[in-house]
């Protein structure tokens, strides 16, 4: 199929900024999809609030656009209700590790088989650039107008912390590489995150010393680096990109199934 | 005939009424005093495929139920009063998509932690606006375990036909009593399934197109159409829209759905009401207390008889008005400083003949409670 057909296209053209990360984003995830043949009705869409959870909208599958912070709780009772079905929540970084923090480290613990893409654009584009847990320590927004003391998560280590079977990191500068963990992840039998640094060239970029969304792409290039490589071993700064855990572990729907079945041998 | 007859407490005749009622999926978290529906769920639902989880939080579990009821399934969760401040926000969501599900608070004394083993009826008006927004919402309770059953049958038929959230708001007493429950029969009680569309796939599927019945037929997820679902003002496809328009007749379809059908929804027991001089109202364990009152006192030649609600959201105006109307005294018995009192006082003919008789000091309301309260009314001592 064409990428139009998965898409809504009477509600385009879409809501996001000029420059936004975005559309890359779902332009990636529906190539994932075709790439690996999931049929539209057996994918549901599941997003809380924010820019990125606009992307429900958008998409031709069974979609649900939820509240803050709680798309992967939402997603947890589809799933488990309907294990047959593809699970996609796309989140942002406010929405994945703040508000939605608790959500987010119960459904790695349980492994429940649930992709998550966290779209990382360091900022609450939605309310018009406040700071988030993964805008930086320094980094300016409205609501650090004196620069961020907060310390930032590592998305990465906390999803492998809170145990998800498939970690991988990737950023919209590196497109083929992005479908292509986006595959792996959707395919993937357990709790799959993606974390995807995408520009807010506007709120970040704006604050930040961005010149748009071409100068953060760049720094997306120059920032990042193959997992292990050379590089990262000479300048340990730079941020790693790739799939950090691919394991097969326990699903939770598979082993609910088992309780359902021994419960049924008690009898 | 053989019955199946249990003995077994409140908590236990709700959780056999939802399974009666083809309850396929439950998320909750512990809280006291409700936690004997997760417990007795977990084991249950499994032996008929169904699904159990504890989730993270009272907030999550309010959010998968919904999830799941998207499936096409029948879904509840249970909580206390700290838990359904907390589910507020995702019931709100419910109200909006128009989801089926049953939430049920086993009401403690409050606010904030309060007496969480101690029984209380504090959260009526939090069932009723706890969740932010022009709303309507249905709220059942009962005084006793049949009731309990009844009531949670009830609560999933007027969840599937309405498509709305359901409150089921017992107390701490109802639940922890043990006494007799008679299990119906397979039948027995109507139970209502849902309604699901007969649009065709490819056809357009209109999720939020009310029929002239107003009822809403619904496409599972996972189902040949493909749909939006979301908790922003939406259109008849489910698609976002801030139009006046769309927005006003959403507003209005939501609210009237329930206001507009109050007495199908009330559910009311009448006890000696039709000569009765003074009126008791009531509602949960409170009635049962009530009632003891009434009966001992017709013993004696007094005229007295008791309305006990069972529905409380749509508040039953009218015909609370009629009964107020027709006594010469109206006293509503309680277990918080109120609630339903100025609800009553709002509909009687003549407010200043509506009075309180109320406990909220964690103990359960006494006969000797209401009984100084009727002295005082009827001049014999303060």
């Amino acid at each position: 199929m064409a990428v139009r057909d998965y898409i809504r296209e009477r509600f385009f053209p879409h809501i996001w900024c000029p420059g936004c990360g975005h559309g890359t984003v779902m332009g990636c995830m529906i190539r994932a999809i075709e790439n690996l043949g999931i049929k539209k009705n057996d994918i549901v869409l599941v997003s809380g609030i924010g820019c990125s959870s606009r992307i429900c909208g958008y998409l031709d599958f069974h979609t649900l656009h939820t509240l803050h912070g709680r798309a992967l709780a939402f997603a947890t009772g589809v799933k488990l209700s309907r294990p047959e079905l593809t699970l996609i929540v796309p989140m942002g970084d406010g929405d994945a590790v703040a508000i939605g923090g608790n959500h987010f480290i119960h459904a790695a613990r349980r492994n429940i088989d649930v992709t998550a893409i966290i779209m990382n654009n360091s900022v609450y584009g939605m309310t018009g650039g406040q700071y988030s847990p993964l805008t930086g320590y320094g980094n300016f927004s409205t609501t650090s107008p004196y620069g961020n003391i907060d310390q930032s998560f590592d998305t990465v280590k906390l999803a492998l912390g809170a145990g998800a079977s498939f970690v991988a990191r990737t950023t919209t500068y590196h497109v083929t590489s992005m479908i292509n963990i986006l595959e792996k992840a959707i395919a993937h039998k357990g709790f799959s995150v993606v974390e995807i640094l995408t520009q807010c060239p506007v709120y970040f970029g704006r604050k930040n010393e961005f010149a748009g969304a071409v100068d953060m792409l760049k720094y997306y290039r120059t920032h990042t680096t193959p997992i292990g490589s050379k590089m990262k071993k000479k300048y340990p700064d730079l941020i790693e990109r790739g799939i950090f855990v691919q394991e097969e572990r326990p699903e939770y729907c598979t082993e609910y199934d088992k309780i359902i079945k021994k419960a049924n041998e008690e009898r | 005939m053989k019955k199946n007859i249990l003995f077994v407490q409140g908590n236990e005749a709700c959780a056999e009424a939802a399974l009666y009622a083809g309850l396929d999926f439950f998320a909750g978290y512990p809280i006291t005093p409700s936690t004997e529906i997760a417990e007795l769920l977990s084991y249950q639902l499994p032996k008929r495929g169904g699904k159990f989880i504890q989730m993270e939080d009272e907030l999550s579990s309010m959010c998968a139920i919904i999830g799941a009821s998207l499936t096409g399934t029948k879904v509840m969760t249970a909580t206390s009063g700290p838990g359904f401040s907390l589910k507020q926000e995702a019931i709100g969501f419910a109200v909006m998509t128009e989801t089926p599900c049953v939430i049920v608070n086993v009401q403690r004394a409050g606010p904030s932690t309060g007496l969480p083993t101690s029984g209380s009826q504090g959260d009526v008006m939090q069932a009723r606006w706890g969740t932010h927004g022009e709303h309507a919402i249905i709220t059942l309770t009962a005084s006793n375990n049949q009731d309990v059953f009844a009531m949670t049958v009830e609560a999933f038929n007027l969840s599937e036909t309405f498509r709305t959230p359901v409150i089921l708001l017992f107390d701490e007493v109802v639940a922890h009593t043990r006494e007799r429950l008679i299990i119906p029969e397979q039948g027995e009680i109507n139970v209502v399934e849902r309604l699901k569309t007969s649009v065709k796939e490819g056809t357009d599927y209109h999720p939020y197109l009310p029929r002239e019945d107003g009822r809403l037929p619904m496409s599972d997820f996972g189902g040949v159409h493909r749909f939006n679902v979301t908790g922003l003002m939406h259109d008849m496809w489910g698609f976002p829209s801030t139009n006046p328009k769309i927005v006003y007749g959403l507003m209005h379809h939501l609210v009237d759905k329930i206001q507009g059908h109050t007495r199908e929804i009330t559910r009311i027991k009448e006890f000696f009401v039709d000569d009765a001089e003074y009126l008791f109202i009531s509602y949960g364990s409170s009635a049962r207390t009530a009632l003891h009152v009434v009966k001992n006192r017709r013993a004696r030649g007094e005229k007295l008889g008791l309305l006990e609600l069972q529905t409380l959201w749509p508040f039953p105006v009218d015909f609370v008005a009629e009964r107020c109307a027709s006594v010469d005294c109206v006293i509503v018995v309680e277990m918080n400083m109120g609630q339903i009192f100025h609800e009553v006082r709002k509909v009687s003919d003549a407010p200043d003949k509506v009075f309180l008789a109320n406990q909220i000091d964690g103990s359960f309301i006494t006969p000797t409670d209401i009984l100084n309260i009727l002295r005082i009314i009827q001049g014999k001592g303060s």
